[in-house]
């Protein structure tokens, strides 16, 4: 095995070697003892005498060298998703131990729905995040698409599953046009948004008429977006089976690669040891589903989008120039990236996924009524994003921390209404500091990262 | 030397509303030759060079591309003539890492995913034929010191196949080992065969790498010189109008004084 090659992190993205380091990015690399400053200027010519640089980031042998690693990371504040991780277990045992039915599958089964159009916002906002934007118009855009399905469904009788498209559709091209005012027009996204926000949720009322709320289409496509399972217990874990298989197939395909033209790759126990977790995650979730309903709809459907973002950001040339904007727009123009259009293409998404959200949380509700999106949906999904680690400032972040921080908000709901302090009061002032507390966490990274020269 | 010129400036001439930034400015850059772009500050050099870049459509003049006259209306017209150009702000992405900076705009795929381990191995072929080291091809541009991203930089713009690098003042914000490495990597670049335009305010450097040196002054030519028999002098009193410099106002302010 090359262990005195170049650090290196096989198959990875540039996206993710800052952003969900040691939990997913393997730790095998380690500095030879050397300053904590930036990685030393003056390289001398010299070096070429020397087979290996002492300064290069070198690969220790073993688990002992991923400890080492691992500690690095964390003197260098490369926590990514690792503080969310642990404060979601500690959430949990909290919650368990004083309801003693936290765990339960029914409640976990809960869980798992009431996260889903939430989740589904939070995603998009992932994506305007990435730019160093923000989108304060997705709430509005939520309520508005699910009004506008369940008017033109119900009242005006077009075929449902036609008024789902027009209403992704329309949340599609709202997003499309704050970007054109963004990009184009040069508006702040900021402002921009914000009359989105006031804009789209006055027209939510003014489609929905004198009606308060529209109940969904008993058996309809809506109703059954988040309330449909495969109870077969075999959907459940042959989905888990798949992915897991998936994530084994491209970690080894990926090694294979890089062994082939003779690049640093993952030793077979680190590849096994990754798989072995994501094995572990996805079944005992599979089991959990299985001993409730089944595997849910909504949780596949979102789930698959945020695999999908995370592919789509990480494996593509779009997802590298959406993370280069973010890092760099005068860099990235220079680069010949088309930087109007990533920009009106990311608010397009946020806009569909806005929508996308607003339909399941209708589906949830049982009613698209004029409440839907307005209130804290869009403060949750926002809180969402950052707590699960994608940075305000751009350029850092995964889809990834979507579930993660909108599970830990959930979580929070949840096991209040179920300690019996289901006040709003309590629910908004715990949320509250537990973004102030990601955000913190956040930033100190980032300054940690500074003076460890990561950032 | 080859016969026609990589790229060719005739008389070129660029206004910015009421300032005339370039007046019939002519320049010649050889395939394998270093040519270093001197001047003043304001003399015209980084206008001159925006316009080869297609920063600044020209107003007047032919810009030669090996012979043939073109047009470089837009930055994209210039990538594909094969004019590479570093600017002295870098413009790379502290967010991603050095692969991803090498290769932005330019992603290597397999079908439509991005072919990293492709990229990884170009990657670090090019930053070994440079004789590049950084600690890692996988870290991002933001733990790099200022002379690593240098290189890094010209690097980045070696990977398009380029027959033109415009270096624009790549040692003016280095340390003294660090310059000297870019100045390695210039003379490698001449090595490939590569036209090289060099602008920099320092006559050490300039005297070191290139082998001619062409002087603007207020927006026009005021000569070019071959480096081998030029004396340091010369090219400075050519920077700052022949009869005008340091040692001439000294002189003549001894002897007003003297009278």
């Amino acid at each position: 095995m090359s262990d005195t090659q170049p650090g290196k992190q096989p198959g990875q993205s540039p996206a993710a070697a800052d952003q969900a380091p040691a939990e997913a990015e393997g730790t095998t690399k380690t500095t030879v003892p050397a300053p904590a400053g930036p990685v030393d200027a003056g390289a001398p010519a010299t070096d070429a005498l020397t087979p290996v640089d002492p300064r290069l980031l070198v690969r220790e042998q073993g688990f002992a060298g991923y400890l080492t690693d691992f500690k690095r990371r964390i003197k260098g504040g490369e926590l990514g998703s690792i503080p969310v991780l642990v404060g979601l277990v500690v959430i949990w045992a909290i919650f368990e131990t004083t309801t003693g039915r936290f765990l339960d599958p029914s409640n976990l089964t809960n869980i798992a729905q009431y996260i889903v159009g939430p989740g589904l916002i939070a995603t998009g906002i992932v994506f305007v995040l990435l730019l160093g934007e923000i989108d304060l118009s997705v709430g509005s855009v939520a309520g508005l698409t699910a009004a506008l399905t369940s008017v033109l469904a119900v009242k005006q009788d077009l075929n449902e599953g036609l008024a789902v498209l027009l209403g992704l559709l329309a949340a599609g091209a709202i997003g499309a046009l704050h970007g054109f005012f963004f990009a184009r027009i040069g508006v702040p996204a900021f402002v921009v948004t914000l009359a989105g926000f006031l804009g789209w949720s006055g027209l939510q009322l003014y489609v929905m008429g004198n009606t308060l709320s529209i109940n969904n289409i008993s058996g309809g496509v809506v109703q059954g977006l988040n309330n449909t399972y495969f109870s077969d217990i075999a959907a459940a874990y042959g989905l888990a089976l798949v992915a897991v298989a998936a994530h084994l197939g491209s970690q080894l395909l990926d090694r294979k690669r890089r062994r082939a033209v003779d690049l640093p790759h993952r030793p077979l126990s680190e590849v096994l040891l990754r798989s072995g977790v994501v094995a572990v995650l996805a079944f005992a979730t599979a089991w959990m589903l299985n001993q409730e309903s089944g595997l849910p709809l909504g949780l596949t459907v979102f789930v698959g989008v945020v695999v999908l973002a995370a592919f789509v950001l990480k494996r593509t040339s779009y997802g590298r120039q959406v993370f280069a904007v973010g890092g760099g727009v005068e860099a990235a123009r220079r680069a010949g990236i088309n930087v109007v259009w990533v920009r009106i293409s990311v608010f397009t998404i946020s806009g569909f996924l806005g929508g996308l959200g607003g339909l399941f949380i209708a589906s949830q509700a049982g009613v698209a009524d004029s409440n839907l999106g307005g209130g804290d949906t869009l403060m949750l999904a926002i809180a969402a994003a950052v707590i699960g680690g994608t940075s305000l400032f751009g350029g850092r972040g995964t889809p990834w921390s979507a579930l993660i921080g909108i599970l830990v908000i959930q979580s929070i709901m949840t096991g209040l209404y179920m300690s019996g302090s289901s006040s709003d009061a309590v629910q908004s002032m715990i949320t509250g500091v537990v973004l102030l507390a990601a955000v913190v966490i956040d930033s100190v990274s980032r300054r940690t990262q500074k003076t460890a020269g990561r950032a | 030397m080859s016969a026609a010129p990589v790229l060719a400036l005739r008389g070129i001439s660029k206004r910015f509303g009421a300032v005339q930034a370039l007046t019939e400015v002519d320049l010649e850059v050889r395939a394998g030759s270093v040519l270093a772009l001197v001047g003043d500050n304001g003399a015209g050099k980084s206008t001159l060079v925006k316009t080869i870049a297609g920063v600044h459509p020209i107003d007047d003049g032919t810009l030669e591309w090996e012979g043939r006259p073109v047009t470089v209306a837009r930055p994209q017209d210039a990538q594909h003539l094969g004019v590479a150009t570093v600017y002295q702000d870098l413009a790379l992405c502290d967010n991603l890492d050095v692969v991803a900076n090498l290769f932005l705009g330019r992603e290597a795929t397999r079908g439509k995913v991005l072919d990293e381990v492709a990229m990884e191995k170009r990657a670090q072929e090019l930053l070994d034929s440079l004789s590049i080291r950084i600690p890692s091809v996988r870290i991002p541009i933001a733990s790099l010191s200022g002379g690593q991203r240098q290189v890094v930089a010209i690097a980045r713009a070696l990977v398009g196949d380029p027959k033109l690098v415009i270096l624009d003042e790549p040692t003016a914000a280095l340390g003294v080992e660090q310059t000297a490495q870019v100045l390695d990597l210039v003379e490698r670049l001449r090595e490939r065969g590569l036209a090289v335009i060099l602008i920099s305010h320092n006559m050490a450097d300039v005297l070191a790498v290139a082998d001619q040196v062409a002087v603007l002054r207020l927006g026009r030519n005021n000569g070019v010189f071959d480096v081998a028999d030029t004396s340091h002098e010369e090219i400075i009193s050519a920077i700052t109008g022949a009869t005008e410099n340091a040692v001439t106002r000294r002189k003549a302010r001894t002897t007003e004084a003297a009278q």
